[in-house]
């Protein structure tokens, strides 16, 4: 961008909440970087939404406070907004806008890139195919997460969705390869708690010197918000795709960046659409979600994990829905599993990983993946309704077959899905597992899988069939 | 200098620019220093409104702007075919040898090499008389498509000239038709502007089915050939898989795939896994007759909005030459967004749930793109094509009674409901029986090619999940032992309609494509074991030893079992199905 650059206005034409209007101004860019002066140590960053012949709207990110019509100057300064990016980042905790939290200065060296990024060129992506194993039987046996990809946490207030996203990152590891792998976490809104929690649970497990961490609090401007993902997936796209490295991206919560961006949209008096959120909200989130994946070219990659709360659970809420729509499935907590003091909570029905398909079986995984993972489903989809019809007509009326799902259903959700917070499980010892659980059932009623791999795993005599058979 | 149009505002991918008086609706600028791409959506005195189809960041007021005096269009000629587009029509491959891993913006690549040879053959002499869209000649494009240059719409006349058969670029003029307004040179290559439909001559009844090798589709829900059909669904219910099975099975002689504001990676699945597929009716890879549009959700939301014309565009295009294309747009509702969200930035006032009001009208003009027509050349031979439209529709929450769904349905005549209990229990193809439908007739079409009935088939699997649809609410109630013998047959062969039949899975070998004839006789065999059953059961034989029979786990079975040329095995098997009711 070529601008003169460093223009100083000194007169604001209107603040209100996170939006500043200046007018007379010349040669003002679109998208253009703006540094606010409040004062003689206050400064804060903003861009340009808006700009006309005579007016630019502008965007503040630091928070508006403290501005006045009179005292506040605006210095246009002719960039978007970037950020230095090196290696040197890693083991570095950052506010929401990349500058250090921990006392330490920002490296000097790196290379600058404008945190808005590109998008990737399709024809450039390779698809995903190598299998994470993350240690969790559900996620591993029945949604897969697979390298490059994006599967987003559902949960809801009070549930452990942090605790399982601290496991993924620690226990998460390639089948059959080490890998120069890093973890860069985005906070955006959360509470000073769940902030402590990531940032010692990276340190207890040695992870922190491999991790970057972009933390703006509950307590932090909203406006900021805004730009917390975007430093982190700048900073990811660059380990992963300059560096080869395998980065993780955990953000959280993603809730609380669509709420701010709800707040900054009606403060620019948009058209609302579904509950207030802007009409680009799908298209905004999808500038984050598609950061993501691995290119030809380059041995690094960029999976992502991020997290929300659904406002009252409700999977139909407009940040879930759209959400779901981009990213390559998602992996949905339950209360109800929560509150049987099942961990994980991971309700498998609405869960889905949809790019499992290709990476699993084979040797990849085992070639029976697939077929197990869809009998689960099938099995223990039919668990439903025939407890829906338990609680009308009472157990004892069930048909035998209908008395095994149950017993099925309740020690799948206690065996296959809960499992130990430290708990690491290989994806065979998941499949076994699953198989012991699916001998509950008469082979007769198992049709997603075939024939000689019933013969070849089903067995009537392990600890689930035999009565009382529990861990 | 002092009359050259500018930027006066910049707000996203909408900016306005003043001095426009001498400019039309809908053409074409290039925007700012870096010449980007737009168009013009509103005038105003002299101001006019344009959307830009790439990134705005850093254009500032005051940078110039210059109108092209022609309406946005595509280019049309060889070489479209296996090329992967953007929304606009730019080449992918193209524009990654230009810019890297990332699209750069102000990339102006053109959509058709221009320096590429292809061999050229007349099939026309001089001297002889041409209609509109009469073949002048042919080229080779791909493996499986023969490309043929035709006379544009407005001219007839006399051929003055013929190139003779050899290489020609696509801007070569390979003739000359002496019209009544003077002798004109036609080249390989055209334009045409991507929001005016080409016209259909001659219209034919949508009555042959477009068979795509997906039982619930061809038995239950057909779509004919010309056609259109929506499927709806929420996220995880399977849309994507669906419009990927049928890009790949569906016999259609072209495939035009638009991925709407969709994931990066999906595009990727296409580019990598179409290559590598068969085509069960040619062998050839079904890539040689694919062309792709990608729009992923990152990408601009203007282009967005313009992939759906451009696909539909050159979908029309191939259907002149006289083939069947068909359309899968993936997804329409990130398109109806992506209208939203450029009506939000002109400030028009909203209609539902921030839709302007032009949706409706919006999604009508596009799906009535679709049709079957027929060309009459001048020397009497008659050629047939048509164009299917098959849209994804993303409804949020999955609640079909929101605008794009509502208006949607009003124009497509199937209708293929996704459900999301089904996706669940993974129940695929994830589309139920009760809230599809499909209007169109192609009864003839299965008498002529079948020795079963189709009709009387459709008729009796479809009273069956109606009457397991009534008994199922019953059985919410009070258990399915309550129902009568009779009846539990009934819910037993619903069943085993629903997963031996209907469910059929994408990635397995034998069952991902399922051929006409096997899926009648699939059919046959159920509801032969129904009618024996329910005689049986009329004899006091209680269905519960019914349903043990060893035939009943061989009917689920046999869509993985009996594979597509094995037919005989079919007429052994149902011979089976009926001795094992004598015992």
């Amino acid at each position: 961008m070529v601008t003169g650059g460093g223009k100083i206005y000194k007169e604001l034409q209107s603040a209100s909440g996170p939006i500043v209007v200046v007018d007379r101004v010349t040669d003002v860019a679109y998208g253009e970087l703006v540094e606010i002066i409040c004062g003689e140590n206050i400064r804060r960053r903003g861009s340009v939404l808006d700009i006309s012949e005579k007016r630019a709207v502008i965007q503040v990110f630091e928070g508006a406070q403290g501005i006045s019509l009179r005292e506040t100057a605006v210095k246009f300064l002719g960039r978007t907004l970037e950020f230095n990016v090196s290696k040197e980042l890693l083991g570095r905790i950052l506010n929401g806008v990349g500058l250090p939290l921990d006392g330490a200065p920002l490296p000097f060296k790196g290379e600058t890139r404008s945190i808005y990024g590109s998008a990737i060129n399709p024809v450039v992506r390779d698809y995903p195919m190598d299998v994470i194993e993350t240690g969790i039987s559900v996620i591993d046996g029945m949604n897969t997460l697979v390298r490059g990809q994006k599967l987003p946490v559902f949960s809801g207030n009070g549930l452990p969705h942090n605790e399982i996203a601290a496991q993924i990152a620690r226990q998460a590891r390639i089948r059959g390869s080490a890998g120069n792998f890093a973890v860069v976490f985005a906070a955006m809104g959360v509470k000073n708690d769940d902030a402590a929690f990531f940032r010692e649970e990276l340190e207890r497990t040695g992870a922190l010197e491999n991790a970057t961490m972009f933390i703006n609090l509950a307590s932090d401007p909203p406006e900021e918000r805004l730009v917390t993902p975007r430093y982190a997936l700048t900073l990811a796209e660059y380990l992963a795709f300059t560096q080869n490295m395998h980065v993780l991206v955990i953000m959280t919560d993603m809730t609380n960046y669509c709420e701010a961006l709800r707040e900054m949209t009606s403060a620019r008096g948009e058209v609302p659409s579904r509950k207030g959120y802007p009409g680009y909200l799908y298209s905004d989130l999808a500038e984050i979600y598609e950061r993501c994946g691995r290119i030809r070219g380059s041995s690094g990659s960029i999976t992502q994990i991020p997290i929300l709360t659904m406002p009252n659970d409700d999977i139909t809420h407009p940040i879930p829905d759209l959400t779901g729509y981009i990213t390559e499935g998602q992996i949905v907590l339950d209360r109800e599993l929560h509150q049987k003091g099942i961990y994980p909570p991971i309700n498998p029905l609405p869960s889905l990983s949809r790019i499992m398909k290709d990476a699993i079986g084979g040797d990849r995984t085992r070639p029976d993946h697939a077929h197990v993972a869809n009998q689960l489903y099938s099995s223990y989809a039919a668990v439903g309704n025939i407890r829906a019809l338990a609680a009308i007509v009472g157990a004892e009326e069930l048909t035998d077959v209908d008395q095994k799902h149950l017993k099925f259903g309740d020690a799948f959700e206690e065996n296959f899905i809960g499992q130990g917070k430290d708990e690491r499980r290989t994806i065979p010892e998941s499949l076994d597992r699953a198989w012991q659980l699916l001998s509950i059932l008469p082979a007769e009623s198992l049709h997603r899988v075939s024939k000689e791999e019933i013969n070849r795993y089903y067995s009537h005599d392990n600890q689930f069939t035999q009565d009382g058979g529990s861990d | 200098m002092k009359h050259e149009p500018k930027l006066i505002r910049i707000n996203g991918p909408v900016v306005f620019a003043d001095r426009m008086g001498n400019a039309s609706l809908g053409n074409q600028v290039e925007v700012g220093r870096e010449h980007l791409t737009g168009e013009i959506i509103t005038l105003e005195n002299d101001i006019a409104t344009i959307q830009v189809y790439e990134d705005t960041i850093g254009i500032k007021p005051g940078e110039p702007v210059r109108v092209l005096d022609e309406p946005v269009s595509v280019l049309l000629g060889p070489g479209i075919l296996k090329s992967i587009y953007d929304g606009i029509q730019r080449p992918l491959d193209k524009l990654k040898d230009k810019s890297g891993t990332f699209i750069k913006r102000g990339l102006n690549v053109p959509a058709i090499d221009l320096d590429r040879e292809w061999d050229f053959r007349p099939v026309v002499k001089t001297g002889q008389t041409v209609t509109p869209l009469a073949i002048l000649g042919e080229i080779p494009e791909t493996e499986l498509v023969v490309h043929k240059v035709m006379v544009p719409h407005k001219y007839s006349g006399h051929l003055s000239w013929i190139a003779a058969p050899g290489k020609h670029k696509v801007t070569d003029v390979i003739a000359r038709v002496v019209t009544e307004a003077g002798e004109k040179e036609i080249t390989i290559m055209r334009k045409w502007p991507i929001r005016r439909p080409r016209p259909i001559i001659k219209r034919l009844l949508p009555n042959v089915p477009v068979i795509t090798g997906q039982r619930v589709i061809d038995f239950l829900f057909p779509v004919a050939r010309g056609g259109a059909a929506a499927i709806p669904g929420g996220f995880g219910t399977g849309k994507t898989v669906t419009q990927h099975q049928l890009a790949k099975w569906c016999d259609v002689d072209i495939i035009v795939y638009i991925g709407c504001g969709e994931r990066g990676n999906e595009m990727t699945q296409v580019l990598e896994e179409f290559p590598a597929l068969k085509d069960p009716h040619s062998q050839k890879p079904i890539m040689e007759r694919t062309t792709l549009i990608a729009n992923t959700s990152n990408m601009p939301v203007t282009a967005r909005e313009a992939s759906i014309y451009t696909g539909v565009t050159i979908a029309e295009y191939y259907r002149d030459m006289g083939y069947h294309v068909a359309i899968m747009a993936d997804s329409t509702s990130r398109w109806a967004e992506a209208l939203r969200e450029i009506s939000g930035r002109l400030e028009q006032m909203p209609a539902e749930e921030g839709y302007p009001a032009y949706l409706a009208s919006r999604i009508g003009e596009f799906y009535e793109r679709a049709g079957r027509s027929e060309i009459t050349d001048h020397d009497g031979t008659k050629r047939e094509g048509s164009v299917t439209i098959i849209g994804a529709v993303s409804p949020p929450g999955g609640d079909f009674s929101e605008p794009v769904v509502t208006h949607t349905r009003r124009f497509v005549r199937t209708f293929w409901g996704l459900d999301r209990d089904l996706a669940s229990a993974r129940h695929f193809p994830s589309i139920h029986w009760n809230s599809s439908y499909s209007e169109y007739d192609v009864s003839r079409w299965w008498e002529k090619n079948s020795s079963l009935s189709w009709s009387d088939l459709h008729r009796k699997a479809m009273e069956i999940l109606k009457e397991d649809d009534r008994l199922q609410n019953i059985v919410k109630l009070i258990g399915p032992d309550a129902l009568p013998d009779r009846q539990r047959i009934t819910l037993e062969v619903a069943r085993m309609i629903k997963e031996g039949f209907l469910q059929q899975s994408a990635f397995s070998e034998v069952d991902s494509y399922c051929s006409p004839e096997k899926q009648l006789a699939m059919i046959d065999i159920i509801l032969c074991f129904y009618e024996k059953a329910g005689k049986l059961s009329a004899t006091g034989v209680p269905a519960s030893e019914i349903m043990q029979l060893p035939v009943v786990d061989k009917i689920f079975r046999m869509k993985e079992e009996i594979g597509n040329d094995e037919q005989a095995k079919f007429t052994e098997f149902k011979k089976i199905v009926e001795e094992s009711f004598m015992e």
